[in-house]
């Protein structure tokens, strides 16, 4: 049988090129691999190989023939046992074109329909964030030998934040494992092994040395699912603590909400309280997805009631209301929740009614507890620690503006850290930090500008 | 397809002198793996696959010298150069072409195309994009047989060229440091893209360049595929037996450009007609499969066969639909 050797293409961009140059002649014998001609474009020179043996029969494009189109027949081979006769098989039809893609199923994405309330699980007792994360971690590594700590200074020296304090006396140093200060391979390693289906909490210690590592976050945990068409999972924990501490500066005092929040195939929580540390924490844990745990340095110490049955556990993607009001939502997360608590009680004092959600996690948005208390304040503010630019309030603002934009009774407000890198000074940095009263005033400008 | 199902089942350990039905073995691996990649780069060139597309023609005696020296478990894991590697792997050569094509019978559904394929049944674990991160990743992989205390091992191939990566240091001491059971397969084809080893790596001889971990390394022929088999086996009994990384580097090369849209400025022509006359890995196995009697008929009845499967991996590649468009919207997560 004889072949069509079609012209082909450098890049999926050439339409066409130069047949520069044939290395063989009619008549000439061929092997699988045999260099046959030289074709070239503007930017490259390439080798055209035969892919099957036989014989050139017919030579159909001279070389020095400009302009070639990509998948015009340029020779024929004749097969073996096979005479000199042109060949017939046309050229394979290129593929079809795909179909315009179907638009996001939104519903689905970002928000789901939430009818339940919250689970009361009865008792509470006060404890710090600190210990609700500790707590977590060391009931998920009861419940499952694949769950395993690892991180700079987790184990001998029990957290560079005590977060892990005493679980290397309990579970051992096959479980939980000090790092050298190598987050890009030490990443890469955990990543690889929750391949495998080891449930890893890799410990930060603090979420600007995770830039070090952000390619195995992205490329190699959040897109693996989709790349291997559903056969790899990756069910990791990042944690660790996020944004200003106190007096650190640019360097480690940055708010990573936002570049995280914008990556599919990752969940991304920010804890307030010690209930939410130990819920979602657990929760993440069992989740099958790689998952981000941004946590503040500030709250490790603060006291908050947390639930005292052994089973609690938190939903991921659901904010909670953490103050009920009638005139303004104030949406925000980690420790901007407080700040905008603080807030709403100043404002109350002036008889104006502000409700606070607490986000809890970022991705998946919890849209429709947002938008249902929008629908009923008619005015928003966005408290968030980080820049403003593409920030976590700017999302929540847009899906306000797609989703109940006709109730708004003025513009989305947003409250954020100054857009400079984090100052030293005491002064410059309290400057530079979202204050309850900054909260305040963007609510009561939104109040004032209805009336 | 019996050639195609009976390359899926490797996994033997072997002796570290491979008998000849092995030799014939691997020189129809071989002979897959390049008859494959030609075609790829055939169908690149009708536009049929897109993107980036690295072939593995020069390099096919490491990856199927190594494999013969793995068991059923043991984990591989390479790079964006990776088509040889899977079908070494036993991965059918039909779902590995049709993701380069980009349809729905490709091993990722058309969905990871050429450098993101995977297959959790071969213990493939990538195709890595990103150049020296499946370094890390390998070496996490390795951590998990370590931690569940199976006597698996994981290969984690990478080129020279990503040698001068930070984190392949990185996983260097960790490794070492947890006595991770891995081969770290340095294959080194002299041009990362198209800069020289000489022109990128200050070491000159990058099977040392574990040595300040105590990483045992070896410098091998990669051309030779009984060469590759052979340092492959000590550095798997290595791992095996719990004593931490090993190191190969393989020296090969690679005939085809980086990718397929490549100038190919950086080298004579003559260099790559040299390697391709005196050093090929398949020429050289074939002429010693003849040496030692297996007669003309029987290596013609192999190269028949191969023919054969790549005919039909490349006719499945352009008939299997492309991907519906409801896979956009699947694998972003997995269920909760």
């Amino acid at each position: 049988m004889s072949t069509q050797i079609l012209m082909p293409a450098l890049s999926p961009t050439m339409t066409e090129g130069k047949l520069a140059r044939w290395l063989k002649k009619v008549g000439d014998a061929v092997r699988a691999g045999d260099v046959i001609a030289e074709i070239e474009t503007d930017k490259a020179t390439m080798e055209v190989e035969a892919v099957d043996e036989g014989k050139i029969a017919q030579i159909l494009v001279e070389e020095g023939t400009e302009g070639v189109a990509v998948n015009t027949p340029i020779a024929v081979l004749a097969g073996e046992g096979d005479g000199a006769a042109p060949a017939a098989k046309a050229a394979p039809p290129a593929p079809a074109p795909r179909p315009a893609p179907s638009p996001a199923p939104a519903a689905a994405v970002q928000t789901q329909a939430h009818t339940a309330a919250e689970k009361d699980w009865g008792a509470q007792a006060p404890i710090t964030v600190r210990e609700a994360l500790r707590d977590a971690m060391a009931a998920e590594m009861r419940r499952d030998g694949d769950v395993l700590l690892l991180g700079e200074e987790v184990a001998q020296y029990q957290g560079a934040y005590k977060i892990s304090q005493g679980l290397l006396d309990e579970f051992g140093p096959k479980r939980v494992i000090d790092m050298p200060i190598a987050e890009h391979g030490f990443t890469g390693m955990a990543v690889g092994a929750a391949m495998t289906g080891l449930k890893p909490i890799l410990e930060f210690m603090t979420f600007n040395f995770a830039m070090q590592a952000i390619d195995h976050i992205i490329n190699s945990a959040a897109k693996t699912r989709y790349m291997s068409g559903g056969q790899m999972h990756c069910p990791i924990v990042f944690r660790g603590p996020n944004g200003a501490a106190s007096r650190v500066a640019a360097q480690h005092s940055q708010c990573y909400a936002s570049w995280y929040a914008h990556v599919p195939g990752l969940k991304v929580i920010a804890p307030w309280s010690s209930a939410d540390a130990k819920g979602l924490l657990r929760a993440a844990i069992r989740d099958p997805n790689p998952v981000i745990f941004l946590e503040n340095e500030i709250l490790y110490g603060q006291t908050f009631d947390c639930p005292t049955d052994d089973a609690f556990i938190l939903p991921i993607g659901r904010a909670k209301i953490e103050r009920p009001g009638s005139d303004v939502t104030i949406v925000a997360f980690s420790i901007m929740v407080g700040v905008a608590l603080q807030a709403a009680e100043a404002l109350a004092a002036e008889g104006i009614s502000a409700e606070v959600i607490n986000l809890r996690t970022l991705r998946p948005l919890d849209t429709e507890t947002i938008v249902a208390s929008v629908k009923k304040t008619s005015r928003l503010v966005t408290v968030e620690e980080g820049w403003p630019f593409a920030g976590i309030g700017a999302e929540v603002c847009m899906q306000i503006i797609e989703h109940c934009f006709d109730w708004l009774d003025a513009p989305p407000s947003r409250v954020h850290g100054l857009d400079v890198p984090l100052p030293y000074a005491a002064n410059l940095e309290k400057l530079a930090l979202p204050q309850p009263d900054w909260v305040a005033d963007a609510a009561r400008k939104l109040m004032h500008g209805a009336r | 397809m019996a050639q195609a199902a009976e390359s899926r089942k490797r996994g033997k350990a072997r002796a570290s002198e491979p008998a000849t039905e092995h030799l014939i073995r691997a020189y129809h691996d071989m002979l897959l793996i390049r008859r494959f990649e030609e075609r790829a780069g055939q169908l690149y060139g009708m536009g049929l696959i897109g993107g980036f597309c690295h072939l593995y023609i020069g390099q096919e005696a490491v990856v199927v010298g190594v494999q013969m020296a793995l068991k059923e478990g043991d984990q591989v894991i390479t790079s964006y150069r990776d088509h040889g590697h899977m079908l070494a792997t036993g991965m059918a050569p039909r779902g590995v072409m049709a993701e380069l094509t980009g349809r729905s019978g490709g091993y990722s559904h058309g969905k990871g195309g050429s450098m993101h394929m995977f297959s959790r049944e071969k213990n493939f674990f990538g195709g890595h994009g990103i150049v020296g991160a499946q370094v890390s990743l390998g070496a996490g992989l390795a951590f998990a047989n370590a931690y569940r205390g199976n006597d698996n091992v994981s290969v984690t191939y990478f080129g020279e060229g990503a040698s001068n990566q930070g984190q392949v240091y990185e996983s260097f001491n960790l490794a070492a440091l947890l006595k991770l059971p891995v081969v770290f397969v340095i294959e080194n084809n002299r041009y990362g893209m198209g800069t020289s080893v000489e022109r990128s790596s200050a070491s000159k001889n990058l099977s040392l360049n574990g040595a300040p971990w105590g990483i045992p390394g070896r410098q091998v022929d990669g051309m030779n595929v009984v060469a590759v088999h052979a340092a492959a086996v000590e550095a798997v009994a290595h791992c095996r037996a719990g004593n931490g990384p090993f190191l190969l580097e393989m020296q090969t090369y690679r005939y085809r450009g980086h990718s397929m849209s490549d100038p190919a400025k950086y080298r004579t022509r003559e260099e790559v007609q040299k390697m391709r006359a005196e050093h090929d890995p398949i020429d050289h196995l074939r002429a010693q499969l003849a040496e030692a009697g297996v007669d003309e008929a029987k290596l013609k009845s192999i190269e028949d066969d191969v023919k054969a499967v790549i005919q039909d991996a490349a006719e499945f590649a352009q008939t299997s639909p492309e991907p519906d468009p409801s896979e956009l919207w699947t694998d972003v997560l997995a269920e909760a």
